[in-house]
């Protein structure tokens, strides 16, 4: 109990003092009031809310997968794939193990490659043509289940690698930059450390930071949390619930029931490779349509 | 500290063993002992070949590790094209002797050039550094193929995901982890390369080896003078695979625990 009391305690500071950096960077880098200045703007316009209804409303489609069909060899692991998101709009896709989800996500910044069908990124048709994948890579991020931070390299270099190679930014300002979203994922004092000497929420804070480095218009979430112990669940998810309050579109692939309710505009269930039902999480949680569904959700809400 | 000590104690056992043994042979210690005049101008002749020892493995390790990273690149690209290179070179070299290879690029070669109306002589340093630079580029290529593809497959796709291109992504991400990883091996090539020059004396380079042949020659104390040798050979030895633990701390420092 008192362990917990003084926790709270440091956490209160660490939030006042990161309050306070944040602070002085807003000051020292005007166009940096949000998470990024493009959907600084558009979370400003919706009020801040989640602003669901704004967002399918006017937001014009920024992913769109037609009839995409991908195989592993003979085992074909997405049949028939139909998904629009939206600017603004936040997705989860939820499903069983093996259904596709993650294949799924990794195809929207080609990661994976897929054999038939149409992806389409902000404008961008996603095919052989690496100019294409190069540019929607810079304006999709990605967030994996085992972090993937580079070891070799202290959360800053992590941070500033991607701005000073891909986008030619100077030291000096990627620096700024990385400190800035330090500053917002509330770990600012661990910056010099190595991933190694960070706990599993630190690092996956430091990761969302380093995607977020390179301003990206679109995130895409592949079990932020599975990996992480039950008490640092929380803090990742925080940070996951205040990029989508400043607006940022993002594809989650989460069991974080709890998370899908308070964030998501959309429900997507997949089970054998095909979108078996997308609905709007209350209707999804409340009344399923499809028996897959329903028992995909009474396994996962019973324990 | 350490290294001489394990001299000490190999130059004592020598010494034991030539004072206990009831064989016929009188040592002749004399050729190489360092307090007479004779021994030390014997001994400064025999040291004389260092540089070039050094020097010829030193450049031939530098290309050496320059052709086996493009080669080994090679080995994990998605061309079939340079994968089938990487395989033909890796075969085709690793299987030539490095003595061979000497030979052949010190004798053939310029014959070769001849027939084809081209006058190109290599000097024996340049044969030295060409022959043994191929041969242990092979073995290179291997080693950075492994340690490359050691490294965690998330690594590639977070880079990718960041929208690094190729070259940064192994630059910056791939290597040096590769590289930390792969430092043991390097280092046994390195210590490899050293005692493989010894084969370029075949052609006349004066290196440690050479020399040693040529006081035998004139002194006709060879137990005495490659006793010597040995030395010289296990000295440099140590005090690389020194340099290269050190290396090795300090880059590993970095990584602590990793992942
Ligand atoms: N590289 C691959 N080669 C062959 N089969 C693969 C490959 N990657 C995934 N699969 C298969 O494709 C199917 C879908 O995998 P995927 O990782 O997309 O599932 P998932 O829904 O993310 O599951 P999980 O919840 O366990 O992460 C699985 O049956 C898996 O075994
Ligand atoms: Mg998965």
């Amino acid at each position: 109990m008192r362990g917990l009391r003084q926790g709270c305690t440091r956490r209160e500071q660490a939030v006042r003092l990161a309050g306070q950096i944040a602070a002085m960077l807003a000051i020292a880098i005007p166009d940096m009031n949000g998470f990024d200045g493009r959907n600084g703007a558009q979370a400003a316009s919706k009020g801040g809310a989640t602003g669901m209804a704004a967002a399918t409303a006017q937001g014009q489609a920024i992913i769109e997968m037609a009839g995409v069909n991908k195989w592993f060899g003979d085992f074909q692991v997405l049949k028939n794939i139909n998904l629009t998101v939206r600017l603004g709009e936040k997705v989860v896709v939820c499903g069983p193990s093996g259904s596709g989800k993650s294949t799924m996500i990794r195809c929207i910044n080609r990661l994976e490659s897929h054999e038939e069908g149409r992806i389409v990124v902000d404008g961008i048709e996603l095919n052989e043509d690496m100019t294409n994948v190069t540019a929607v890579r810079r304006e999709v991020g990605m967030v994996f289940q085992q972090f993937n931070l580079f070891p070799h390299l202290t959360a800053l270099q992590n941070l500033t690698l991607a701005p000073m190679r891909a986008r030619k930014m100077a030291r000096k300002e990627a620096e700024e930059l990385a400190m800035h979203y330090l500053t917002r994922v509330r770990i600012p004092e661990q910056a010099n450390k190595y991933p190694g000497q960070l706990s599993g929420g630190q690092q996956q804070r430091v990761a969302i930071a380093r995607s977020l480095c390179m301003r990206p218009r679109i995130m895409l979430f592949d079990e932020p949390t599975s990996a992480l112990d039950p008490e640092m669940i929380k803090e990742v998810l925080d940070v996951m619930i205040e990029l989508a309050r400043e607006g940022m579109t993002m594809l989650v692939v989460t069991h974080e029931m709890g998370f899908a309710r308070t964030v998501a505009d959309s429900m997507v269930f997949m089970d054998h490779g095909e979108i078996v039902e997308q609905a709007p999480p209350q209707d999804f949680f409340a009344s399923p349509k499809s028996d897959r569904a329903k028992l995909f959700l009474s396994q996962i809400l019973s324990h | 500290m350490r290294q001489s000590c394990c001299l000490a104690t190999l130059v004592a056992a020598t010494l034991l063993l030539s004072a206990c043994g009831q064989s016929s042979y009188t040592w002749g210690w004399y050729v190489v002992w360092p307090t007479t005049e004779q021994g030390q101008r014997n001994l400064r002749f025999l040291v004389s070949g260092l540089w070039n020892t050094i020097a010829i493995s030193g450049t031939a390790i530098a290309f050496s590790m320059a052709a086996g990273l493009v080669v080994g690149m090679c080995g994990i690209a998605r061309h079939k094209v340079a994968r089938g290179f990487n395989r033909l070179y890796v075969e085709f070299v690793r299987a030539i002797p490095i003595l061979v290879l000497v030979l052949w690029i010190y004798y053939g070669l310029p014959v070769l050039f001849e027939s084809a109306g081209l006058n190109i002589n290599f000097d024996v340093f340049t044969a030295g550094v060409v022959a043994l630079a191929l041969s242990d580029s092979a073995f290179q290529a291997e080693i950075f193929r492994a340690g490359i593809q050691s490294i965690d497959r998330g690594q590639h796709e977070a880079s990718d995901s960041l929208g690094l291109n190729y070259l940064d992504k192994m630059r910056y991400v791939i290597l040096p982890q590769a590289i930390r990883r792969i430092l043991p091996p390097l280092g046994n090539q390195f210590v490899y390369m050293l005692k493989m020059s010894s084969l370029v004396s075949v052609i006349g380079m004066t290196e440690l080896t050479r020399r040693a042949n040529e006081l035998v020659v004139a002194e006709y104390r060879p137990l005495e003078i490659y006793s010597v040798l040995v030395l010289e050979y296990l000295a440099l030895i140590l005090v690389v695979s020194w340099l290269v633990r050190r290396l090795e701390r300090r880059l590993g420092a970095n990584q602590l625990a990793g992942r």
